[in-house]
């Protein structure tokens, strides 16, 4: 049993699916079917955030996205924040003030961190506290990902 | 975006400084390749059918219709283990895959591979199991009258330690009962790996874990082949914290592997994982504090029980810190400590940071509080006043050789000035983002704890780690089976060779076993002291080897000779070379190292067991809701005994991490079991503190006295931060209530209704 074909949009790509199951998420999708495995897997509930990616701009748990429902949409995932050889302002910055551990909330912490900027390019403490809860990392206890995204916003926040 | 090519030329991080690790740039752009992103264009799907019940007999277990689900290639049981059908860390006790009885409820029964996640979960649902249920054997503090769970029976370990004059009594004793429930490691990457099979019989494993040789030889054991006949080749860790010291996945993927002839993957859910690794031991503690009227701590007695669940794993090592470190760091002249380790139909228990000193270290210092308010003494003074210092000796009759600066530790802790300000935004207030706290009902409390545990491994172990240096072309290779799970010790490795070597570029190999021998486990605070040292001490062989070489070659003095910036010179001046050149003939060292070695326990608990010790101090405020019972850590500082900081960040990251699963411990983080079943298997019921729940971390002092026999004086760092952060945290919320709170995670319940709700 498997859905018609149907093309995502992703990092500005098109990408047809073939034989997915209905059921299929658009993380498995994105992992599995479009070897794009930069998000992660922790809960598959929405409770950890490490699968977030973009939809149309807004942050989503891509874990509780129905594949098929995200055609015509505008996918971006963390493979799509770098250019070529390059890192955005947040990505230096996870690098730079060491908040990275294991890594396996890392991305998804990004691109939550990266949509915040976007809006409130210079965030209290709290408000990015506040704006990184629903993303959980169990290595760092949080210290230095707050202070990278200081630091990002010190170098010039979400616009890379 | 930022120009990474035109960012200075610098001369790379040594020791000491804040090198960059070298897996940070891949992790940040989502390139890094977990254990779960692993693929093959050949490969399966692998699922595990676990037990429904915590205790029960196998009648049978029918898979002939599982096997008949279209896209199914194999369906698995008991029988099909080609070895030994059991494993194990330390005893061999565990079933592979269950056959006459299931002993805690999520045991594997059987293990599927089909071409599709979906397929796999079909032919799970199609097995079926009849079981005989069982009523199961939950109450640690009467398993040892309880039917035997296990032919091993329902004691793992007891260690009676008995220290010094045992007829002593103080003129002040303080008692108490205390608990810390079953806490899980909660790492976000799920178990998963792949095994590949190769013509010759043989089979490739890629998976995440703590220690590559120990599962080797385990998997090796089961699947019936020799040791060479697996290579463990490290997959991206997602977090260990000791949940993968002992076996998961691993023999089930190599089964599947070797019958379908394909590549087969497994990824556990959530919930799953849940029961696919070893929780922290769940303790129940009875304590009696003996001091004189100056507060001079005179002895100290308890009884600690740990409930090792199903299965023994770490047990045996959980339960020696618990009993050995049970008084804290504190001189105590006489001592009467009962440990023991049951077995019961629990989740299987074993390693997790700072393994048996968290549970004790909650009771000894809750001790220290209520010995204080006896004494009408202030606590940090009483601590203080009893504080190890090196030469005195411990529980065990060993006497500290090495730096124990545990009076620096409490006095830059306790001496740092609070930074807290009241709360303003609601979000700050207990229970955060619901916004149900009213600022009226909120009390502020703060108190101090204090912590030690062991360093590398204890009683008798032959502890070892084998790594070698390679320098090539003014390049140096460095190989090591040092499994790295987050902590930074890719990071380390590189800078222990530039520093050692004085080469700016160094390669460290992935971790297998089949290019080294064992490094051990990346547990117990070890890989920087025994990895650091063995790579230490490979580079130091390579540069004395290389030098000697040119001395002679060019009639120069060695120890006049330096290597920096690529060159090679004589500090006396006339002679420089090329590094590069000079090592265009390889230059190769292999090292084996040990620490000292240690001595088993003997029958009263006595003996020099332990290398090194490591101590930590926090000091936490708190703000509560006595109205919801709703808790706020408004601020966490610490101080550490951490040798020598070989790399600012990551200490720091290090500290501040392991506070978070302290706090964790403190005020939310519990599996719930009830008869045997975990209640809350999912990140939506198991909390783990979030951005908002965790604190700023306020780093009082690191303190740097070098430690003898560790790699350029540096202790391991990773375990103290979660032991007194617990304690202290616990004792703040006691501080702001007035309740005794003996048990941890305190609950809402626990505050509003402390004597209980019925």
């Amino acid at each position: 049993m498997s859905t018609d074909p149907f093309v995502l949009e992703v990092n500005g790509q098109s990408h047809e699916v073939a034989d997915a199951h209905p059921g299929e998420s658009l993380l498995r999708v994105l992992r599995e079917r479009l070897r794009l495995p930069g998000s992660k897997n922790a809960c598959e509930e929405g409770e950890c955030g490490s699968c977030t990616v973009l939809l149309d701009g807004q942050t989503v748990c891509s874990c509780l996205v129905l594949a098929s429902t995200a055609v015509g949409r505008q996918i971006t995932t963390i493979e799509g924040l770098s250019g070529d050889g390059g890192l955005s302002h947040v990505q230096q910055a996870f690098v730079d003030a060491g908040a990275v551990q294991c890594g396996f909330c890392t991305p998804g912490l990004i691109v939550s961190i990266g949509s915040l900027l976007e809006s409130d390019p210079d965030p209290s403490e709290l408000a990015v506290r506040e704006a990184i809860s629903g993303n959980l990392c169990r290595c760092t206890g949080y210290g230095r990902v707050v202070e990278a995204v200081h630091l990002a916003a010190t170098r010039g926040g979400g616009s890379k | 975006m930022t120009d990474l090519a035109t960012s200075e030329r610098i001369v790379a991080p040594r020791i000491g400084e804040n090198a960059p690790r070298p897996d940070g740039v891949p992790k940040v752009v989502g390139a890094f390749a977990f254990s779960s992103d692993l693929h093959h264009d050949r490969m399966l799907w692998g699922g595990t059918l676990r037990s429904t019940h915590s205790s029960a007999r196998i009648r049978s277990v029918d898979i002939s219709t599982a096997v008949a689900v279209t896209g199914v290639h194999a369906v698995l049981v008991s029988d099909d283990v080609p070895g030994q059908k059991v494993f194990g860390l330390e005893y061999r006790d565990q079933p592979v895959l269950a056959g006459d009885v299931v002993r805690y409820e999520g045991e594997p029964v059987a293990i599927v591979a089909a071409d599709h996640p979906e397929a796999v979960r079909m032919a799970l649902e199609a097995i079926v199991v009849d079981y005989e249920v069982l009523v199961p054997v939950v109450d640690p503090m009467t398993v040892e009258e309880a039917e035997p769970v296990h032919p091993d029976g329902n004691l793992v370990r007891r260690i009676h330690l008995r220290h010094g004059n045992q007829d002593v009594v103080g003129d002040v004793q303080v008692e108490g009962t205390y608990e810390v429930a079953m806490q899980d490691q909660a790492f976000l990457g799920p178990e998963s790996g792949m095994a590949v099979p190769a013509d010759d019989g043989s089979i490739d494993l890629y998976v995440a874990t703590q220690w590559l040789h120990s599962d080797r030889d385990q998997v090796a054991d089961c699947m019936g082949l020799d040791p060479e006949k697996v290579r463990l080749t490290l997959a991206g860790v997602g977090g260990a914290f000791g949940a993968r010291e002992d076996l998961s996945l691993h023999v089930h993927l190599c089964m599947l592997a070797r019958h379908t002839g394909r590549p087969v993957k497994m990824v556990y859910s959530r919930e799953e994982s849940f029961h696919g690794h070893v929780h922290r031991h769940p303790a129940q503690m009875w304590y009696r504090h003996h001091a004189d009227r100056d507060g001079t701590l005179v002895r100290v007695e308890a009884h600690l029980i740990l409930d090792g669940g199903a299965y023994a794993s770490s047990s045996s090592a959980v339960i020696a810190n618990a009993t050995c470190f049970a008084a804290g760091p504190y001189r105590v002249p006489s001592a009467e400590i009962d440990g023991a380790v049951v077995r019961t139909n629990n989740p299987p228990c074993g390693a997790m940071r700072g393994f048996g000193a968290v549970q004790v270290c909650f009771a000894h210092e809750a001790q220290m509080d209520r010995l204080a308010g006896a004494l009408g003494m202030d606590p940090v003074a009483l601590r203080l006043q009893n504080a190890l210092v090196p030469g005195d000796e411990l529980l065990t009759g060993q006497t500290i050789k090495g730096t124990a600066p545990v009076a620096e530790v409490i006095r830059t802790c306790a001496d740092h000035p609070p930074g807290a300000s009241m709360a303003v935004d609601p979000l700050e207030l207990p229970g955060g983002a619901g916004r149900t706290a009213d600022p009226e009902h909120v009390v502020r409390g703060e108190a101090f704890a204090l912590g030690f545990k062991n360093l590398l491994f204890s009683e008798g172990f032959d502890d070892f780690s084998e790594a070698s240096c390679r320098l090539a072309g003014g390049v140096a290779t460095i190989t090591s089976a040092c499994a790295e799970v987050g902590q930074g010790f890719v990071t380390l490795a590189q800078q222990i060779a530039r520093e050692v070597l004085g080469v700016d570029e160094v390669v460290l190999l992935p971790a297998s076993t089949a290019g080294i021998g064992s490094a051990g486990s990346t547990s117990a605070s070890r890989q920087t002291w025994m990895s650091g040292g063995a790579i230490q001490e490979a580079c130091g062989q390579v540069r004395a080897q290389l030098l000697e070489h040119l001395a002679a070659e060019h009639g120069v003095d060695a120890d006049d000779l330096v290597i920096a910036d690529g060159r090679v010179v004589s500090m006396a001046g006339g002679f420089e070379v090329d590094l590069a050149k000079a090592t265009t003939e390889p230059i190769e060292a292999s090292v084996v190292f040990r620490h000292v070695p240690t001595l088993p326990l003997d029958e009263n608990g006595q003996g020099n067991a332990h290398v090194s010790f490591a101590f930590s101090a926090h000091r936490a405020i708190v703000d509560v809701d006595v109205e919801l019972g709703l808790v706020k850590v408004v601020e966490l500082t610490t101080s550490q005994d951490v040798g020598r900081v070989l790399n600012p960040l990551q200490t720091v990251g290090q500290l501040e991490g392991g506070a978070a699963q302290g706090v964790g411990l403190a005020v939310m983080e519990e599996v719930l079991v009830q008869e045997g079943r975990i209640r809350n298997a999912s990140f939506t019921d198991y909390l783990v503190p979030t951005a908002l729940d965790m604190p700023h971390v306020e780093i009082a002092a690191l303190i740097e006295q070098a430690e003898p026999g560790a790699p350029f004086g540096a202790k391991g760092i990773g375990e103290a931060p979660s032991i007194s952060s617990t304690a202290a945290v616990a004792a703040a919320i006691r501080n702001a209530t007035g309740l005794d709170l003996p048990r941890v995670p305190v609950r809402p319940t626990d505050i509003v209704f402390p004597g209980g709700t019925a």
